[in-house]
């Protein structure tokens, strides 16, 4: 890891351990509007949206690694914020030549709205349409668990036109947004759009589309590792001191064995997010990011059950982190394509290599 | 062995289901298989449709007003009443307390109480678990100390499932520290609005309301309310948890579960195909179906032994962890079919016109962290394979 990369996240780790504390970061993640904007701007003032990006569009970072380190340390901290728009938009607005600066300001907040109610994961699936009318373009549909959606400030929406999938940009307002909590905190929201006027940034969007798919799927990836890495750590911390029986429930070896079936699993996923990190934008990157994702949502599901059920009760009360822990590492698999669609990519690619 | 019901069997599930038909409210088994909270005025309600019936305590003998349906036909109405949607009946004060007092009780203790638990005058609620003693009962530290015709009672109990509710709590309490550390329980019961009494709700991690912590302060209890002889209580313990453990396969549940799901995957599309037809989804809903299947007859197995008059040994243990197992992996299947849709926290704001779920699923992804639960609960099933672990190596 190079030392820019380095400091940039231990100066985030410290940034949200002293700022994102524990208490501040329940009441956001489950109060509207869900998120924090003063600590949005703290981010930013960080550089933390200057490493999203490249040094050709602006930005100080944006390889694999980068947004793997960031996201790392916002699992671990359990950040509600909604950064992945941000990482999926800067790809996206790359790739249609848009200027990056109020991105990178942190003064613009991005949602990005691909997937609907029966096309969760897939663009061959989307029914969004988009009309000309005399003066511009117009939208028609719905798009369902925008993330972030709630308090973007611009959305960026893949519609239907003209036979293939486009991408449109409109001021969040213009919508009829409907925010909400997900069930593991942070903002999300139904977008619902009828005649809704928006501007064509890319017509045949397809391969732009996939590829800040891939970049927000990573990012993700990332993300549940550092969840796990902080979920671990309370789980073994716990099973050396909770006493039943008379001694500490880890010299149990029944415990121990699963608690080290877990390291090795943590560390596969280390594994598969490093390579996956280092493929981006090479032409293994589709592959890798699957097989990324595909463990990740295994390993992190796994080690959610695990966790409560090593703890015993008190990992299912709300007042034990743990038990926050374990609903954002089983629900990271509901984003972006779960283990079984990232499966489905890779049986794929097995069967027409 | 037979793989059917016996004819009576069957005329009496026949009866429950024309009666679940009739009787049971529309609005509960409506708020029961959207995995919705159901209220007390729900619960009560039940309650006294199914005791005007005699039927809310069936297993228990005639002579206390029960029908004395031995374990075929206690499961065959734990079964029809899941399969129509009916809440749980609250075990504390028919399951639990109700065969403690007719084993244990005095006949004035009898005859005061059983009654009152039929006709829902008492919610019992369960004073077993405390902080430093969840599936290790015997560490309990909660005080009973005699003065006079008293015990005055210092210690705190948790995991008092309902206890919101309830007007009266059973509790194991330690009436002697030396010894051997099972030698010292009794087995009190406690009026809740007894001065020095404190009960704090406990927040669970879907976000509900159902368990509390139960605070004891100098609180004064008659001597006449100890059940069966003081430092007994061990025994009356483990009397209960064999009792609590019959119905922890829920079959019922599962099957009922199992059908939903298979109903939702048949019900959402993924780009214009049911996600049945997705073959990773359907292998997974194939297999779980296996072992429901044998789930079911591994049941009735042991019921019959039961039946018979075998004696139980390591069944329970096996029925709890293979059936709640059955029941997270059936949830699982219902929390991933939704997909993203999962996502929202469940709220009144995304109740109707808004609804992200199919109807009837809102609450799938909350009910999948909510029933984590039943693999810790009711002695975890770390302590279920110790347990069978040590009958087997003792043959």
């Amino acid at each position: 890891m190079s030392d820019d990369r380095r400091m940039l996240a231990e100066t985030l780790r410290r940034y949200l351990s002293e700022q994102y504390g524990w208490d501040h970061r329940l009441r956001v993640a489950y109060q509207a509007p869900f998120h924090d904007p003063e600590k949005w701007a703290g981010m930013a003032d960080l550089g933390l949206f200057h490493a999203l990006v490249g040094e050709d569009r602006g930005g100080m970072g944006g390889s694999g690694f980068d947004i793997a380190v960031i996201f790392e340390e916002i699992g671990r901290a359990l950040c509600p914020e909604p950064v992945l728009g941000a990482v999926m938009a800067a790809r996206l607005l790359s790739a249609t030549g848009t200027p990056l600066t109020a991105l990178l300001s942190g003064e613009t907040r991005y949602a990005v709205a691909i997937g609907e109610l029966d096309a969760p994961y897939d663009l061959d699936g989307i029914a969004c349409r988009a009309d000309r009318t005399g003066d511009g373009w117009r939208l028609t549909g719905r798009k369902s668990v925008v993330y972030g959606g709630g308090v973007a400030d611009r959305l960026l929406v893949a519609a239907r036109a003209n036979g293939q999938i486009a991408l449109f940009d409109l001021a969040a307002a213009e919508a009829d947004l409907h925010p909400y909590a997900m069930i593991d905190g942070g903002p999300a929201a139904e977008v619902l759009l009828e005649d809704t006027p928006a501007t064509p940034i890319l017509p045949a969007a397809q391969a732009a589309l996939s590829d800040a798919l891939d970049w927000g799927a990573l990012a993700l990836s990332a993300e549940a590792l550092g969840a796990m890495e902080a979920t671990s750590a309370a789980l073994i911390d716990y099973l050396g001191t909770r006493k039943q029986f008379g001694q500490p429930i880890g010299t149990f070896q029944a415990l121990q064995h699963r608690a080290v079936d877990l390291t090795i699993d943590i560390e596969q996923a280390r594994s598969i997010v490093i390579l996956a990190a280092s493929a981006m934008g090479t032409p293994v990157q589709a592959k890798r990011v699957a097989q990324a994702k595909h463990l990740v949502g295994r390993v992190a599901r796994k080690l959610a059950e695990e966790a409560i059920q090593m703890h015993g009760g008190i990992a299912m009360t709300w007042e034990y982190p743990v038990s926050h822990y374990a609903k954002r590492l089983v629900m990271i698999d509901h984003q972006l394509g779960d283990s079984d669609h990232h499966l489905g990519r890779l049986i794929e690619t097995l069967q027409t290599a | 062995m037979d793989l059917d019901y016996s004819p009576q069997e069957r005329a009496f599930q026949a009866d429950l289901r024309d009666f679940l038909a009739e009787h049971l409210p529309r609005d509960i088994a409506a708020k029961v298989t959207a995995r919705r909270e159901v209220s007390k005025d729900d619960m009560e309600r039940w309650h006294a449709i199914l005791n005007a019936r005699g039927w809310l305590a069936g297993s228990w003998p005639k002579a206390f007003g029960g029908e004395g349906w031995g374990p075929i036909e206690q499961h065959v109405f734990e079964e029809e009443c899941c399969l129509a949607g009916a809440p749980r009946i609250v075990p504390f004060g028919v399951k639990m307390l109700g065969p403690v007092l007719m084993q244990f009780g005095t006949p004035e203790q009898q005859a005061d109480l059983l009654p009152r638990i039929l006709d829902g005058t008492d919610w019992w609620c369960q004073g077993y678990s405390e902080p430093g003693a969840g599936s290790d009962l015997a560490s309990l530290k909660t005080r009973a100390d005699r003065d006079g015709d008293h015990y005055v009672i210092n210690g705190q109990k948790t995991w008092t499932t309902l206890g919101q509710y309830a007007n009266r709590i059973f509790c194991l309490v330690r009436t002697k520290v030396d010894g051997k550390p099972q030698e010292g329980i009794s087995f009190v019961l406690v009026d809740l609005d007894s001065p020095g009494i404190e009960m704090r709700p406990i927040r669970l991690i879907e976000g509900g309301y159902e368990v509390n912590e139960v605070f004891f302060t100098d609180v004064r209890v008659p001597v006449a309310n100890l059940v069966g002889a003081e430092n007994e209580g061990w025994t009356i313990a483990k009397f209960l948890l064999g009792h609590e453990r019959t119905n922890i396969a829920g079959v019922g549940f599962s099957v009922q579960a199992l059908e939903q799901v298979k109903s939702l995957a048949r019900q959402i599309t993924r780009n214009g195909r049911p996600l049945i037809q997705n073959t990773l989804f359907a292998a997974r809903l194939a297999r779980i179906e296996a072992e429901l299947d044998a789930m079911k007859i591994t049941n009735l197995r042991m019921l019959a032994r039961a039946a018979q008059g075998g004696r139980l040994g390591a069944e329970p243990s096996m029925l709890k962890i293979k059936g709640t197992e059955i029941r997270q992996a059936i949830n699982d299947l219902a929390r991933r079919a939704l997909g993203p849709a999962a996502a929202p926290f469940p709220s009144e704001d995304l109740d109707g016109n808004l609804s992200i779920a199919p109807e009837g699923h809102a609450h799938d992804a909350a009910s999948y962290f909510n029933n984590r639960k039943i693999s810790i609960y009711g002695g975890s099933n770390e302590i279920q394979r110790n347990i069978l672990a040590k009958g087997m190596m003792a043959r």
